[in-house]
């Protein structure tokens, strides 16, 4: 459907963003890689100028071994996996809340969805300050008020709060996306489930959970992708203590804060693969969607 | 088509939905309150509502202690310098997927959003360094340069699904009347894809505007924005309430109204077309 | 002017070959038709011309000048697409306008030549609207607007009035006609409908899989169709093909008569066969009759109103001077 000066002028102006992007990606990729297999350690003199003893897959061992590893791993999974389980179930019964007719459908609605826009780390500090601090906060007031102790949340429940934090922040996420398929879901379909005399219930698990099932997918990869790399909200409330350590933060700890640079790119290795596993079934999906 | 549903079940439907709007809304409803509070009524025991004596006073004491009028000034900066940079850039790459598709074209789509998926810890080190490297450390362009690349393949694709609508033959037709490349774009394929355009960007200031690992990892004083004067409320300040509210209401507040206007563009761009 | 000229010009997408080697002159003022049924090759052949799309190997010629490698805007053609691909956002005298300011030309320039295609065009009244606010048939005339104010060497019309109702195809039809003898100018008019192509044609291109099944004025195609093809494409209705036996009465592997060419009688004639369906249109009438000689039935056009019954008996006459005769190849035999 072109022209030779139209496809050579389409390589042309697609070069900036893929030259970059190349870039983007390989440059920082092969520096991880490179520093992964080496000891480097700028705080006790290594450096670059001086150059940086190989130590093979040391750091690799070094990072699965660590006894902060495996209980990463844990919170982690808990961490995506709470939050996923808690917005998608909420998720769809949202979506189909907002899809009945009511009045102020269109408030609710940005009512609803407000929280996406919400800056994580003005989110995480509102929840830790506002409302689960446990003097001060909502919460404290609500429990004392039925006369209850208040609970330290981010300490004594920390991993659970975070994952009600971050929830609160991804829920409009999932509501939204949940909703927009609902919408399309053709009404003469549940009409003549109707028909058919299916009670609501079995309309539901056999017409509308069958058709929200490409986006529900949708929600969790992407979630998983973006949750995966949580930072702020760990940042700014725990600090990665209480057993809020995920992967993410373990590594930044290793490179930031004990400046254990090898072991950092190490455990940025296993992170990009773990991205990629998700990633692999993302593009699939929205590959698939391409060609249609 | 929507049937008619009883009055009782609409009204039951509308109380059921509004209290949970209003519950998920609550802490941004409390936020944006208790930053009109004193100090001492803000940790008033019972909590209070609407009986205090309203004040500004917040804002002016936020304002000046922490110049939060450069923060928001770095937040625009960057977040729509970014967004203005990666749509130059995306621009043409998203025409030419579009109007001039190959075999390739779906594979390095693919691929850019794959670049997406890159867990930013994973490169934090290699990109301080390289920031050490050309003085961008606390600058805005760098920031604007990161932000614009973690963004760049969410840009290219909302285009190019925006641009795959416009009918070719319109395109065609211009070349047909003599326009150049440049002048194709420039007056036909850019005025007809202003909307697809205009939602794209607003978007992208949104994800930038909250972007919150590498704007605390890359900045200090200078070009941190309200991403990172936030973070600076963690501790101890963090225990003023009617202060932090002050400061998470202005941090919020600009990119809260962007995000009611662009809500149904959200979804298109952030499952990157798969859903409609 | 405008004179055109492929010389061996072939096209493939990937491995296929859409058009295998094809020459073709159109000459200056000519109005020119490719007709033939979707898939034929037509619209790639004017797409080529157009120059958007490359041909594969060969030479295309406007005026003498190799245009192979020219783009489209420096060929000096203008084209009017079948979705008329109006500015949607631009008003109906920007859109005239356009391939003028590309041009440079100066203000003034510009606004006469509007002014004069708006009133050759009836579009004087709209030209501040918007090609949304205007009907099927106006924004037909802008997109032509658009293509004649460039006083292009020649026209390239794609389908265009595929997208208009019935009704109004007739009457664009003639202002297409209306403007050809106006203008005097080149146009290449590409249809699968081969009643525009008749009545609109000074020389029809009949095309099959990229290959030029016939050239030649309306006439000449309907009088002396060159095979089987053009026998059956040109004409409505469609010729009737009779093979087997009746055939070889006359030399041939098959034999063609048109539906006026056929007498039809209650009491004697050369074939018999009973009435099916009858198409009343007031002016003429057409049977479907089933006779011995063909499997299918044929196709009987009487002048007038007639009527016979469904399975009446009729006598069918060939007018044999009418009978066209055609090889094994599908060829023209005499």
């Amino acid at each position: 459907m072109a022209t030779k000066a139209s496809r050579s002028a389409a390589r042309v102006m697609m070069a900036p963003a893929v030259v970059l992007l190349l870039g983007w990606m390989l440059v920082p990729l092969t520096m991880t890689l490179y520093f992964s297999f080496k000891k480097y350690l700028p705080m006790r003199g290594d450096s670059l100028e001086n150059g940086l003893d190989w130590v093979g897959f040391e750091n690799y061992t070094r990072f699965i071994s660590s006894s902060a590893f495996w209980p990463s791993v844990q919170t982690t999974l808990v961490m995506v996996g709470g939050v996923l389980a808690i917005t998608v179930i909420l998720g769809i019964l949202l979506a189909i809340l907002l899809d009945q007719p009511f009045w102020g459908q269109g408030v609710v609605r940005i009512l609803v969805i407000a929280p996406f826009f919400v800056m994580p780390t003005v989110s995480a500090l509102v929840w830790k300050n506002m409302l689960m601090d446990p003097v001060n906060g909502i919460f404290a007031h609500l429990w004392r008020f039925f006369g209850a102790d208040p609970v330290s949340w981010l300490s004594d429940a920390s991993l659970s709060s975070i994952i009600l934090i971050v929830s609160w922040q991804w829920l409009p996420f999932a509501t939204l996306i949940l909703l927009t398929a609902i919408q399309s879901l053709d009404s003469e379909q549940l009409e003549a489930a109707e028909m058919d005399g299916a009670p609501p219930l079995s309309r539901f698990w056999h017409i509308i959970l069958p058709h929200l099932s490409r986006a529900i997918t949708i929600v969790i990869l992407i979630q998983t992708i973006f949750l995966l790399s949580i930072f702020a909200e760990i940042f700014v409330t725990t600090g990665g203590a209480f057993g809020t350590r995920t992967l993410t933060y373990l590594i930044f700890q290793r490179v930031v804060d004990s400046q254990n640079i090898g072991l950092g790119s190490a455990g940025g290795v296993y992170a990009i693969i773990l991205a990629n596993i998700v990633a692999i079934f993302l593009m699939r999906i929205v590959g698939k969607n391409l060609d249609a | 088509m929507a049937r008619a549903v009883t009055p009782q079940r609409k009204i039951l439907t509308t109380l059921v939905a509004w209290i949970i709007g209003l519950l998920i809304f609550f802490p941004i409803f409390w936020t944006i309150l208790t930053s009109f509070k004193t100090e001492a009524q803000a940790i008033n025991d019972p909590p209070l509502f609407l009986f205090f004596d309203w004040t500004l006073e917040n804002y002016a004491v936020v304002q000046e202690r922490s110049d939060y009028m450069r923060f928001l000034w770095n937040s625009v900066i960057i977040a729509g310098g970014s967004t203005l940079l990666g749509v130059l850039i995306a621009v043409p790459a998203a025409w030419s997927m579009a109007f001039v598709p190959s075999r390739r074209t779906k594979d390095i789509l693919l691929w850019m959003l794959s670049t997406k998926m890159l867990p930013a810890v994973g490169v934090l080190y290699p990109i301080s360094l390289l920031f050490v490297e050309f003085n961008l450390l606390d600058t805005r362009i760098g920031l604007i340069v990161v932000l614009m690349l973690i963004n760049l393949p969410i840009i290219v694709w909302m285009l190019y699904t925006y641009f795959r609508e416009i009918p070719g033959e319109i395109l065609e037709a211009a070349r047909m009347d003599g326009a150049t490349l440049k002048e194709e774009i420039l007056y036909v394929l850019t005025p007809m894809a202003i909307p697809g355009i205009a939602s794209t960007v607003l978007l992208n200031i949104i994800l930038a505007w909250n972007e919150a690992f590498w704007t605390l990892n890359l900045t200090a004083a200078q070009a941190a924005p309200l991403t990172a004067f936030i973070a600076s409320y963690s501790s101890p300040e963090g225990l003023f309430f009617a202060k932090l509210s002050a400061a998470s209401t202005m941090a919020i507040a600009p990119i809260l109204i962007l995000g009611w206007f662009s809500q149904k563009q959200l979804v298109r761009g952030l499952t990157f077309g798969a859903v409609k | 002017m405008g004179r055109i000229q492929l010389k061996s010009v072939t096209k493939s997408f990937g491995d296929v070959q859409v058009i295998p080697p094809l020459d073709l002159t159109i000459e200056d003022g000519e109005f020119t038709v490719f007709v033939g049924p979707s898939g034929c090759g037509k619209s790639t052949l004017l797409r080529l011309i157009a120059g958007l799309e490359d041909i594969t190997t060969g030479h295309i010629e406007i005026d003498g000048k190799d245009a192979t490698d020219l783009v489209p805007a420096k060929r000096g053609l203008a084209m009017v697409f079948q979705s008329y691909a109006l500015y949607p956002h631009m008003s109906v005298r920007k859109n005239i306008a356009f391939p003028l300011k590309m041009a440079k030309m100066d203000k003034a320039e510009i606004d006469r030549r509007i002014e004069a295609a708006a009133s050759v065009l009836n579009l004087t009244d709209y030209l501040d609207r918007r090609p949304g606010q205007l009907s099927g048939g106006q924004r037909q005339r802008v997109a032509i607007g658009r293509a004649i104010v460039r006083e292009p060497a020649a026209f390239l019309f794609d389908e265009p009035l595929s997208n208009l109702d019935a009704a109004l195809r007739v009457g664009m039809r003639l202002e297409i006609s209306e403007l050809h003898k106006r203008l005097a100018t080149t146009m290449i008019y590409v249809t699968h409908d081969q009643v525009e192509a008749m009545t609109m044609a000074d020389k029809i291109v009949v095309l099959q899989a990229g290959v030029i099944e016939q050239v030649g004025s309306p006439l000449e195609l309907y009088q002396r169709p060159r095979n089987t093809f053009v026998a059956g494409f040109i004409g409505s209705p469609k010729m009737n093909l009779i093979t087997g036996a009746e055939a070889q009465k006359h030399d041939a592997t098959t034999i063609g008569i048109r539906p006026e060419h056929i007498e039809i009688s209650q009491t004697e004639g050369v074939w018999k066969g009973k009435i099916g369906v009858s198409e009343h249109l007031g002016s003429d009438t057409f049977f479907h009759i089933q006779t011995d000689v063909s499997k299918e039935p044929l196709t009987v056009r009487a002048a007038g109103e007639m009527s016979l019954g469904y399975g009446a008996e009729v006598y069918l006459s060939p007018r044999t001077e009418h009978l066209h005769r055609f090889d094994a190849q599908g060829l023209r035999l005499g």
